[in-house]
């Protein structure tokens, strides 16, 4: 299983690296959101998958899985959300902005 | 931003109480259960998104008057303050402290400092979620 | 008594509320008013000091910050402290009276000179207050800032702005390697408390580290107190309001350096290259200040060269009495015990009289609209009481009697005299010159101060040359310099006061090793005759005869060529320095995004797989897998087709919602994973961005067919797999790889250490609050960001549909 999650992980990642090296601010946005999914999954398989319950004491349960891997991916998601909605704003306002969402025409003047 | 939609807006009206409902749920409980500041502000922030979404801003704006720029300073400077009050006793900044009482209704009952810090944090949560989506929507 | 801590924080704790009086009450009242009290309160606070610390007790006061990292801010009060905490706010307390007469309150932005000084006074109070290394360095590093500011103060000069510039970059530079010394100082003793640095020099005088450690703690104090060839930033330095030039430039921040230099000698003395740098290189600063002093024609600059000036004689003296490390106690020890002691003098004596010259400078800028003096002249009959004060404090900085220069004077031509005759580290050979250089130094001051006092007082009054009617100063602006002027007379005639209350303990500072009674120290002004007295005839009979002939000597000495001077090189360094980085960065800032992300990816592939490879670490261990269920498989497939279709999808709404798909299968596996923290917010959290991604679909772009060539979408498909294998490889082996246990089990006591029973919140919340609090931080700014992105474009469009 765990194995498995690397792999996806894995696959996740060269998508969203395929799509951030594109010349499209979207297609940019849109890799940067698939590639945080793909860390938060690297994190979380990182502290063991399925190994106990749930990280929530209970009366009898002694063996919980990986608590610290939840609370930093947790974290994350949240921070992922409001970095995304900044790269999202900032896109989309350079193609107002310039009328081009072409990365090689949005290239600065040299020597600037 | 969106033309008479009945169904939605009905359906809004009843659900927007459940999930605010839910979310006080999730933000109390965080501290025993699934929940605590983040999801509780989150989803509240879905519940105030929704509002807009079936109603529109500038109603919901009549009705909701609050600068969620500021809510979510608030809530930074809430958290930011449970900090300072733990080096005030002599602790290192962001000691939480708890203990339990016996309150008249709900029996022995435990009260940390940390659910204020929670509710900084979910205070931050609520304003910066709303405040990116209001944002957004009014740009016209 | 935890006091201290309040007093030090107690001008930022004022700089704060200085906005809100400055705009509510500055009509009426000037806002200096308001922060006099500060450095008021501190001295008298620190005046209830004397006592105690001058019967050789030590206060320390520690408050822990990071107890867990062993970072406690310390901060320590004794005699060299309290001598310079002294200076600061009763110096700070008269500069900021003066200010109140020399600032406009009707055109000045009062709020910034305060807050800015209020910053300096704290960072400084803190910098000669603190014991830990680290906050040294911090409060060291804000001295500078907040000296950028003041210089900067009329920013709309383009001098103030470049004086600025030129402090902050040879200040800061200092601080770096004040940094890197403290840094090594730490590896060597294992302690960032300079007092116990002080009880282990042991260890770190035999260490490989001392030379490299102290070169680069001079290297800080040098460029802060103007060492030659640092010096050439307080010249520019003059640009900013004269009280600040008075106080930072002169009094305080300038003596940063010799604080410095005075903490550190117990580590350092009596080493043979600290004795050397530090008076070497203290007597050159002496010589070339006074030198070009000499050919100064403006007050500001002509004021500073001889700040610079008198530094260097602080600093060569404390290298001299350096020595006194080196003999330990005895005989020959206390010889030098003295120069330690006519450095700590003439420290106090120098805020004294130099501070009342740039006032009377500020005086004079001010009533006369100017500053040279080719223009000045005749001034006596026209600002009598200005006059007296420049008389008093010129006198002083020329070393006559009856002024506190003339004892702190006369004890250093005592100093370098015994050290010519010391007979250590090679001054055998050339001992002599120091008594020399130290002689003419001292006429080549006589002389400038005569030029200073006589050529803008005496000769002719010109008024035609001056664009406006001259008279006496307002008597506010005339009592701060008053007061100085009657310390410079008050000092002459009781020095043992000053000597015996506040001097002696901080020598004891500066000089642990020496017992007490063998520095009972007695300032007289009169000693019979001895050398030193007739040195002093000598420069007073040689500078009299230079100064009525300088007529025939003084333009041709102000005809140096202008590109030998220090400045000259200093400018074409920058100059050269910036060329080259230009161009060197223009080679790969291309300006594209992509390029910039492939130097990331590549480089991220090569370090991480490089690395992977150098040091042995592929390491697979399946055997703690978890077992998968037909459902996680589901997923997993179902998830790659997802990420393909939005990496294939030709149609906005189509990769959105395959990515809110996407999303939500996350969550779906942190159900499975027994997260059910993570279920929830992922689920709130992709609900909340789909619906911002489509609110933003009318703006965003279209997906077009892309257009590249064949080799552009080859190289991003080879670095992205590249990537992608990267980190399945690092995944796979970080779990193959079991170095540490889990520290989770800490964590399974929240109930007990936290009283919560969910363990991910209480991490969040209780463990890790900190995180959690920078991280609602970051969202606020990151919320902050899109609103003021819209909101500026909004109202961009307004005003061009208004045109």
């Amino acid at each position: 299983m765990d194995t498995l999650i690397v792999i996806l992980v894995g696959i996740l990642v060269t998508i969203g690296t395929y799509l951030i090296l594109s010349r499209h601010l979207l297609r940019i946005v849109l890799g940067t959101s698939i590639i945080g999914h793909a860390v938060n999954l690297l994190i979380i398989t990182s502290g063991g998958l399925k190994t106990g319950a749930a990280p929530l004491l209970g009366e009898k349960i002694t063996d919980f899985t990986d608590a610290l891997p939840q609370a930093l991916v947790l974290t994350a998601i949240v921070i992922n959300f409001a970095v995304t909605a900044l790269v999202l704003v900032l896109c989309y306002r350079a193609y107002q902005g310039f009328g081009t969402d072409d990365l090689e025409q949005l290239r600065g003047e040299e020597h600037e | 931003m969106k033309q008479n939609d009945v169904i939605l807006q009905s359906v809004t009206r009843v659900a927007v109480v459940i999930i605010l409902t839910f979310s006080f749920y999730l933000f109390m409980n965080g501290h025993h259960h699934p929940g605590g500041g983040f999801i509780g502000g989150l989803s509240t922030a879905a519940a105030i998104v929704l509002l807009y979404l079936s109603f529109g801003i500038d109603k919901v704006r009549e009705n909701i008057r609050m600068d969620f720029k500021k809510l979510a300073a608030i809530g930074v400077l809430i958290a930011i303050g449970t900090g300072m009050t733990s080096v005030i006793f002599g602790k290192p900044f962001l000691t939480q402290a708890f203990d339990y009482f016996n309150l008249p209704i709900f029996g022995k009952t435990e009260l940390a400092s940390a659910l204020i810090f929670d509710t900084g944090v979910a205070l931050a949560v609520i304003g910066t979620a709303v405040n990116i989506i209001l944002s957004i929507s009014e740009d016209r | 008594m935890n006091t201290i801590y309040l007093f030090i924080f107690l001008p930022f704790i004022f700089a704060c509320i200085v906005p809100f009086l400055y705009k509510h009450l500055n009509r009426q009242v000037h806002t200096g008013w308001f922060v006099l009290v500060v450095p008021l309160s501190i001295l008298i606070y620190l005046l209830r000091f004397i006592p105690a610390v001058s019967s050789g007790e030590t206060f320390e006061y520690t408050f822990s910050w990071i107890p867990s990292f062993g970072i406690h801010i310390t901060s320590y009060v004794d005699g060299l402290g309290l001598l310079f905490g002294l200076l600061i706010s009763g110096v700070g307390a008269l500069v900021i009276l003066y200010s109140i007469f020399y600032m406009s309150k009707v055109r000045e932005a009062l709020h910034n000179f305060y807050i800015y000084l209020l910053m300096f006074m704290g960072a400084m109070l803190g910098l000669v207050f603190s014991d830990h290394m680290l906050a040294f360095y911090g409060f060291w590093e804000l001295t500078s800032v907040s000296s950028f500011l003041l210089i900067s103060y009329w920013y709309e000069r383009k001098s103030s702005r470049q004086g600025a510039m030129k402090s902050m970059l040879i200040t800061v530079f200092g601080g770096f390697g004040l940094l890197a010394g403290f840094i090594m100082l730490m590896m060597m003793a294992d302690t960032y408390s300079i007092r116990e640095l002080i009880a282990n020099m042991e260890v770190i005088q035999g260490h490989s580290l001392f030379i490299p450690a102290m070169l680069c703690i001079l290297l800080g104090a040098f460029t802060k107190s103007a060492q030659f060839p640092f010096s050439i930033w307080l010249p520019d330095a003059m640009e900013a309001p004269t009280p600040v030039s008075s106080y930072l430039h002169s009094a305080t921040m300038v003596k940063a350096g010799i604080y410095l230099v005075a903490r550190m000698t117990p580590v350092f003395g009596g080493s043979p290259v600290w004795f050397w740098l530090v008076s070497g290189v203290g007597i050159i600063t002496l010589l070339y200040g006074s030198l070009t002093a000499l050919r100064q024609t403006d007050l500001k600059p002509l004021l500073a060269y001889s700040t610079i000036s008198q530094l260097g004689l602080i600093m060569s003296l404390l290298g001299i009495g350096s020595l006194a490390v080196y003999f330990g106690p005895g005989e020959s020890g206390t010889v030098f015990t003295v120069a330690t002691f006519a450095a700590l003098f003439h420290l106090f004596n120098h805020s004294t009289f130099k501070g009342s010259l740039f006032m009377v400078v500020g005086i004079i800028d001010h009533e006369t609209g100017r500053r040279d003096i080719r223009y000045l002249g005749g001034l006596m009959h026209v600002m009598p009481i200005t006059f007296t004060i420049a008389l008093v404090g010129g006198l002083s900085m020329a070393g006559l009697p009856p002024f506190n220069g003339f004892l702190s004077k006369e004890m250093f031509f005592a100093a370098v005299l015994d050290v010519s005759k010391a007979g250590v580290f090679g001054l055998n050979s050339i001992g002599t010159l120091f008594p020399i250089i130290a002689w003419v130094a001292s006429i080549l001051t006589f002389v400038y101060c005569m030029i200073f006092v006589f050529k803008t007082f005496g000769g002719k009054y010109h008024p035609e040359r001056l664009n406006r009617k001259v008279h006496e100063a307002p008597i506010g602006m005339l009592i701060a310099p008053m007061v100085l002027g009657l310390l410079v007379l008050l000092i002459f005639f009781f020095p043992n006061v000053l000597g015996k209350y506040i001097l002696t303990p901080a020598l004891s500072a500066v000089l642990p090793m020496m017992t007490v009674s063998s520095y009972d120290l007695k300032i007289s002004a009169w000693h019979g005759v001895n050398y030193e007295l007739l040195m002093t005839i000598g420069v007073i009979l040689l500078g009299g005869l230079l100064y009525m002939a300088k007529k025939r000597w003084l333009p041709a000495a102000r005809k140096f060529p202008q590109n030998l001077t220090l400045n000259h090189f200093f400018n074409e360094g920058l100059s050269g320095a910036e060329r080259w980085s230009a161009s060197l960065t223009n080679r790969y800032m291309t300006g594209s995004l992509r390029h910039y992300l492939l130097y990331i990816f590549v480089f991220f592939v090569l370090l991480l797989m490089g690395s992977l490879l150098w040091f042995y670490g592929l390491r697979f261990d399946f055997s703690n897998n978890a077992m998968i269920s037909v459902f996680d498989a589901g997923l997993v497939i179902c998830m790659i087709i997802s990420a393909l279709t939005v990496l294939l999808a030709g149609n906005r709404i189509v990769a959105i919602v395959a990515l809110g798909a996407l999303g939500y299968m996350v969550s779906m596996f942190f159900v499975i994973f027994r997260a059910p923290d993570l279920a929830l917010t992922q689920m709130v959290v992709e609900t909340v961005t789909t619906v911002l991604f489509l609110l933003c679909f009318y703006h965003l772009p279209k997906l077009k067919k892309s257009m590249e060539r064949l080799s552009f979408k080859w190289t991003n498909l080879f670095i992205s797999i590249a990537v992608g294998l990267t980190v399945t490889v690092l995944g796979l082996s970080a779990n193959g790889h079991k170095l540490f246990e889990p520290i989770t089990s800490f964590f399974e006591n929240s109930y007990k250490l936290a009283g919560a029973k969910n363990i991910v919140n209480a991490i969040l919340v209780d463990f890790r609050g900190f995180d959690t609090m920078l991280e609602i931080s970051v969202l606020t700014i990151a919320g902050l960001g899109v609103y003021v992105l819209i909101r500026q474009r909004s109202k961009r469009g307004k005003e061009h549909e208004a045109e």
